[in-house]
């Protein structure tokens, strides 16, 4: 018996679609990189929540630089380490919109340092998104303030040297411990489990604003196989292998 | 006597302050820096958020203030900042992706002497980095000098007026004497701040949240495609080509039969008035061309006045700067010099004289 494809295109058939806020525009992220499942994710959340009018987004410099291109909200592209800046302005006079910043680890953790301890110490009720991948991906490979010790980059070409290079940077663990953050976990994206649960921390994050309680920070622990020069399974292999231990997943804070 | 009139004798800076919350300004974010720190003073004393609404904020540093001010300016609200040199110069970044992002927004340097930590006198030594651009990229500010604490009430309104109609940060570029002296101001009357929905009538562009009717707004400055960023750029060069046609503004003294000129702007415009009274008693013919916008600057009202002045003498707290632009404009016709006194020092009326003569008249 032939089996037509329109037989099979029911709705009671269907078990995912694209998010109707995804745009058409392909994304730019290498196959294999954890950035894309992260969109997707926000642009699900935000449609689920009913918020695409009351979302206002802050994108990066560096590999998401090009979000605003594939979530159908209204953005603002920061300067390189500023989008938590941008956010505590857009937040204060816009007070009844959803803000959130979308940062990678050098944006967030090595520029943007200031902007991100100030944000989460003044409290403010944003959410903010951190992919950490270890490197920085768009400028080609180099060592980035969460590279792990030992760990190769094209500005640490034989890894990373504490004694030269210094430490690798918890930031995730240093905004828990000021009195503005509300929420602070750190989840991954690389299992159909990881990815269920760091959907319910983005639900979390949007939610959080509701309250006024203070700013929601989401960590991401991400692959960046290109950078890492693995292919896509070697890269989540090595991530759990090496990042999940000095950056360990789970809830930090939760009040 | 009018009793509606609001007439106070106060600074600069807290004129900057009133001022801004009496214009329907919606947020204003800073970081204290001697000599504007009044700015914020002023503003947390004055608590706009319980009467006007509007936000008032300390921020981490100059960086995070002018980013501040980004966000805001995305969506379409009326936002600024103040500072002085050294802050400015760390607003540099903010002030490049602002003008790359076609943002409006009013930032007020209140000027101290440099380089580096420098001193916290005033100065009149930012002037390149207020015209020229000042960050990177091919880009103006508009630049407003005001000479009077008056002027730092009024130039609020117009900052804003003018970048919001041509999409593009405006500095006031104002100095340690203009921002510390006190002087008779008379305020203008409070008008309300833009209500959400008048903003997105007003302001399409902004990012107030995306309605099914409209297309994503995005605030950025990044464009990859090499062609759509050069015509892009063009586009930026034609609005300061606009600029230069419809904005200059500048205040000229005795200068209808002038064999002589000053140029000079802020608190040097002061000192050359009196310096020019002085000439003027000695018989010397000496006019005063005070530009207001600094960019735009006036060229063609220099240039008209090339068929009888012989020299200009341009004055400024600085070694020299402003000259630059009044040697472009001049083009060689005439002897264009410059006079200033550096560092926290302050030129007397005398030495301007003394300069002219020894400089343009008998040099």
């Amino acid at each position: 018996m032939e089996v037509s494809i329109k037989d099979i295109i029911k709705p009671e058939n269907l078990v995912y679609q694209k998010s109707s806020l995804l745009t058409e525009k392909p994304m730019h992220y290498c196959p294999g990189c954890t950035h894309g499942v992260v969109n997707r994710l926000i642009a699900e959340v935000i449609e689920e929540l009913g918020l695409q009018q009351e979302t206002i987004g802050v994108t990066p410099v560096g590999c998401s630089v090009l979000l605003y291109n594939y979530i159908d909200i209204d953005w603002q592209e920061a300067a390189h380490g500023r989008a938590p800046a941008l956010g505590t302005a857009i937040k204060r006079l816009l007070p009844e919109k959803y803000v959130f910043t979308y940062q990678g680890d050098g944006d967030l953790a090595a520029i943007g340092t200031a902007e991100t301890i100030h944000a989460c110490n003044r409290g403010e009720n944003i959410l903010m998104v951190f992919i950490n991948n270890g490197i920085y991906g768009m400028t080609g490979g180099q060592m980035a303030p969460t590279t792990l010790e030992g760990m190769a980059a094209s500005t640490c070409p034989f890894g990373r040297d504490p004694e030269r290079d210094g430490n690798p940077l918890s930031m995730t663990e240093i905004v828990a411990t000021l009195p503005g953050t509300r929420y602070v976990t750190r989840q991954a994206a690389h299992t159909a489990g990881a990815v269920r649960k760091l959907k319910k921390a983005l639900i979390k994050g949007f939610n959080n604003q509701k309250e006024n309680k203070g700013t929601s920070f989401i960590e991401v622990v991400s692959t960046c196989n290109s950078g890492w020069k693995m292919t896509p399974v070697q890269a989540n292999e090595w991530m759990v292998e090496n990042m999940f231990p000095f950056y360990p997943l789970g809830d930090i804070k939760d009040k | 006597m009018d009793n509606k009139k609001d007439i106070r004798l106060m600074k600069g800076n807290e004129a900057i302050a009133e001022a801004a919350i009496r214009c329907g300004v919606d947020g204003y974010f800073g970081y204290p820096i001697t000599p504007q720190s009044e700015v914020m003073e002023t503003l947390m004393l004055l608590k706009p958020w319980e009467t006007t609404g509007m936000v008032v904020l300390q921020a981490e540093s100059e960086i995070a203030s002018i980013n501040m001010v980004y966000g805001g300016a995305g969506c379409g609200k009326k936002v600024m900042t103040s500072s002085s040199s050294p802050g400015i110069s760390l607003m540099q970044e903010g002030l490049t992706y602002l003008a790359g992002a076609e943002l409006p927004c009013v930032v007020v340097n209140v000027v101290r002497g440099g380089p580096g930590l420098g001193t916290i006198q005033p100065a009149q030594s930012d002037y390149f980095q207020s015209v020229k651009g000042g960050g990177h990229g091919d880009y103006k500010l508009i630049v407003l000098a005001p000479a009077s604490v008056q002027e730092m009430a009024d130039f609020v309104e117009l900052a804003f007026d003018l970048a919001f109609k041509y999409r593009n940060p405006a500095l006031i570029l104002s100095d340690g004497m203009i921002g510390q002296m006190m002087e008779k101001v008379e305020l203008k009357p409070y008008r309300k701040r833009w209500t959400n929905e008048e903003i997105k009538q007003m302001h399409p562009w902004a990012t107030m949240g995306k309605p099914a009717e409209r297309e994503r707004n995005i605030i950025t400055s990044v464009e990859l495609d090499p062609n759509a960023f050069e015509r892009f750029n063009h586009k930026l060069q034609d609005k300061y080509r606009k600029m230069q046609e419809e904005e200059v503004r500048c205040e000229q003294f005795n200068c209808e039969d002038a064999e002589y000129l000053l140029v000079a702007y802020g608190s040097s415009a002061r000192i050359c008035q009196k310096a020019m009274e002085l000439a003027r008693a000695k018989g010397i013919k000496v006019g005063l061309l005070r530009p207001i916008t600094l960019f735009p600057f006036p060229t063609r009202e220099i240039q008209a006045l090339l068929g009888h002045v012989k020299g200009i003498l341009s004055v400024e707290l600085s070694e020299g700067q402003m000259v630059e632009d009044v040697r472009l404009t001049v083009e060689g016709k005439v002897k264009v010099e410059h006079f200033g006194r550096v560092g926290g020092v302050v030129h007397s009326p005398e030495e301007v004289v003394e300069a002219l003569e020894r400089k343009i008249i008998g040099g």
